[in-house]
């Protein structure tokens, strides 16, 4: 190749057949994956949520229209399983995302030993939800655990954290935020740094404090990334199933007793497999991507309102 | 005043600042952001709370079921851990979930990294119709829940009888939206076009092109992207739970079962050695490359 041959026509008909197509062969084992592992099978649990299947004889499908969704309108164990993800969601997201804005503050510190800091905060995140759940198991045992045991220090009295609602929804979201606050704070991190430090460097000549200097100043600048990260750990806990169902031990799906901290996930498991009843199981996951488009579209509307105030 | 200036030892090249922007913090930067001991203090307890249910699943990996069931629970390590890793082993296909799981995280990063960097070479230098469309596609089939495909997934799989075997896991994660985005968004800035021109005009083919100029420089990125997909296959845990048994497990589907209670005779400090057991091998990677995987953290979410 240290010297080209004059391109003959076949040779620059290739070449050009090069520029064009390659691009697209490289992107397409990509949309390849995605059509056939996501797109049509999201298509045809949208069929299957019309029809009753049962799990075992998956060809024989009945018509069902929307009986499907109407039959979870009128479900309790629906409502319940939307209002815990609703909660769980938001008692493991904001509170993860409040620590890891303020954890991202600390690291952003001039600090001695900032790689070993930053890689202990994460160090969760290598954890999986499997481990990390049977572990916050044993520390939340009502009777041996070790949360109850330094709680009663402390003069706290003893909570069921498997029975009650609120405590077991509280465990629960505090595995997820162990997991993932550390991970939301790098991210944090990352887009502070690249906020301009004489913004701050006026700002103290003008004598902002550092906290005025985090809300009005750091805040507003990564406010961008900060709204990704809310988008993606709402997507996450629409999604959440491992907790639950491990945190239950040996009632697993039902997410507890009183299906107190059954989340949509399990709820759709539970429909699909020990109930066998996919229809309704698919009827489950199209609500949720329902609700997810209708989250998306908030954020969206949320943040259009956000940047014509910034323009105006 | 260096640790301010220093990049980040694990920065991918070509997202440090540029060099005037960091003599003009050196120049500037008075003591104001530096950290004080209350700084250090609450560093401290992050790293505590982090670090504490890895030690206790130590701990409690090496005591009796029955010591681990009094309170107060055992706060030091104790003698019984080599006890509990040969029951966990013969009760629960540990050693075979192991190798199962290395096989499938292995293999899933292999082809997300080789898939992702082709896509993300031709998202960030490559012209071609439709290219921003398809761009914006791919990140927001990101939002799309695994959960929403599920059914007729399992449907195919067990049509094609292959219910509890590893390629049913391996085969949908072949490529991942997130790691063409992350390329791509390296590859926009760390290669520079007149290469790939060059290389054209010595009459180069895109695939020669890839191979010479841009695997060599894409290099880091895919380093970094190959252990955070290890990472996050590893730990998978609904589509893995849905398709296989426990005959044939991962790591997360033995743990699983171990956790439910009602597949094993087994007791609470056998149940922590089991996460112990499956959390090691990666615990172990990020002990030596946790500088790299933070880097890689941060550096893939400048941009996004």
């Amino acid at each position: 190749m240290a010297t080209p041959a004059p391109p003959t026509s076949w040779r620059s008909r290739l070449y050009r057949l090069d520029l064009k197509a390659s691009p697209y062969a490289y992107i397409a084992p990509f949309f390849l994956c995605f059509a056939a592992f996501g797109l049509i099978p999201l298509v045809w649990t949208g069929w299957l949520s019309l029809h009753q299947v049962d799990l075992l004889t998956p060809d024989v499908m009945e018509w069902r229209g929307l009986g499907n969704y109407t039959r979870l309108w009128d479900s309790e164990q629906f409502w319940t399983a939307l209002r815990n993800t609703f909660t769980i969601g938001v008692l493991s997201t904001v509170p993860q995302l409040l620590m890891a804005l303020g954890l991202a503050h600390l690291l952003n510190y001039r600090l001695r030993a900032r790689g070993f800091f930053r890689v202990a905060v994460l160090a969760p995140y290598a954890t999986s939800i499997a481990a990390a759940t049977l572990v916050f198991v044993q520390l939340y045992n009502p009777d041996y655990g070790m949360i109850n045991w330094a709680l009663s220090a402390v003069g706290v009295e003893r909570t069921d954290w498997f029975a009650d609602t609120w405590p077991s929804q509280i465990a629960i979201s505090s595995i997820v935020t162990w997991r993932w606050t550390g991970y939301n704070a790098l991210i944090y991190l990352a887009a502070m740094q690249a906020v301009p430090k004489d913004l701050y460097e006026a700002a103290s000549l003008d004598g902002a404090s550092r906290w005025q200097q985090f809300t009005r100043i750091t805040i507003p600048s990564i406010r961008p990334t900060i709204l990704f990260t809310i988008i993606v750990s709402t997507i996450g806990a629409t999604q959440l199933f491992g907790e639950p169902m491990l945190f239950g031990g040996g009632v697993g799906v039902s997410g507890g007793s009183a299906h107190q901290y059954q989340t949509l996930s399990l709820y759709l498991y539970e429909l699909g497999w020990p109930s066998r009843q996919l229809g309704r199981a698919s009827a489950v996951a199209w609500t949720m991507l329902l609700i997810l488009l209708l989250v998306g579209a908030v954020n969206l509307l949320i943040a259009r309102r956000n940047r014509a105030k910034l323009g105006g | 005043m260096s640790t301010l200036t220093t990049p980040r030892p694990a920065e991918v090249p070509g997202t440090a600042r540029p060099v005037a922007t960091r003599r003009w913090f050196r120049a500037g930067a008075g003591d104001h952001d530096k950290a004080g001991p209350v700084t250090y203090v609450l560093l401290g307890l992050a790293a505590v709370i982090s670090f504490f249910p890895l030690y206790w699943t130590f701990v409690a990996a090496s005591h009796t079921g029955e010591r681990v069931a009094q309170s107060p629970p055992p706060l030091l390590p104790g003698g019984e851990l080599w006890t509990n890793i040969s029951t966990v082993w013969n009760q629960a296909a540990m050693g075979q979930a192991l190798l199962n799981s290395t096989i499938v995280a292995g293999l899933v990063s292999l082809s997300t990294v080789l898939f992702s960097t082709l896509a993300g070479f031709a998202f960030a230098k490559l012209p071609f119709r439709g290219r921003n469309i398809l761009l914006t596609l791919v990140v927001a089939t990101m939002t799309i829940p695994p959960q929403l495909s599920v059914i007729p997934l399992y449907q195919i799989i067990t049509d094609l009888e292959w219910g509890n075997q590893l390629q049913s896991v391996i085969l949908p994660s072949l490529v991942a939206a997130f790691g063409v985005f992350f390329m791509r968004q390296f590859l926009a800035e760390a290669l520079p076009v007149e290469l790939i021109e060059a290389a054209r005009v010595d009459g180069a083919h895109s695939l020669r092109i890839i191979w010479h100029v841009v695997f060599p420089i894409a290099r880091p990125a895919m380093a970094v992207l190959g252990m955070l997909v290890f990472v996050q296959s590893w730990n998978d845990f609904f589509w893995p739970f849905v398709v296989l048994t426990q005959q044939n497990p991962t790591v997360q589907v033995a743990l699983s079962a171990i956790g439910g209670g009602s597949a094993y005779d087994i007791n609470q400090a056998v149940i922590m050695t089991g996460a112990l057991v499956g959390t090691l091998p990666l615990l172990l990677i990020f002990a030596v490359l946790g500088k790299h995987i933070v880097g890689g953290i941060t550096a893939g979410a400048v941009k996004s």
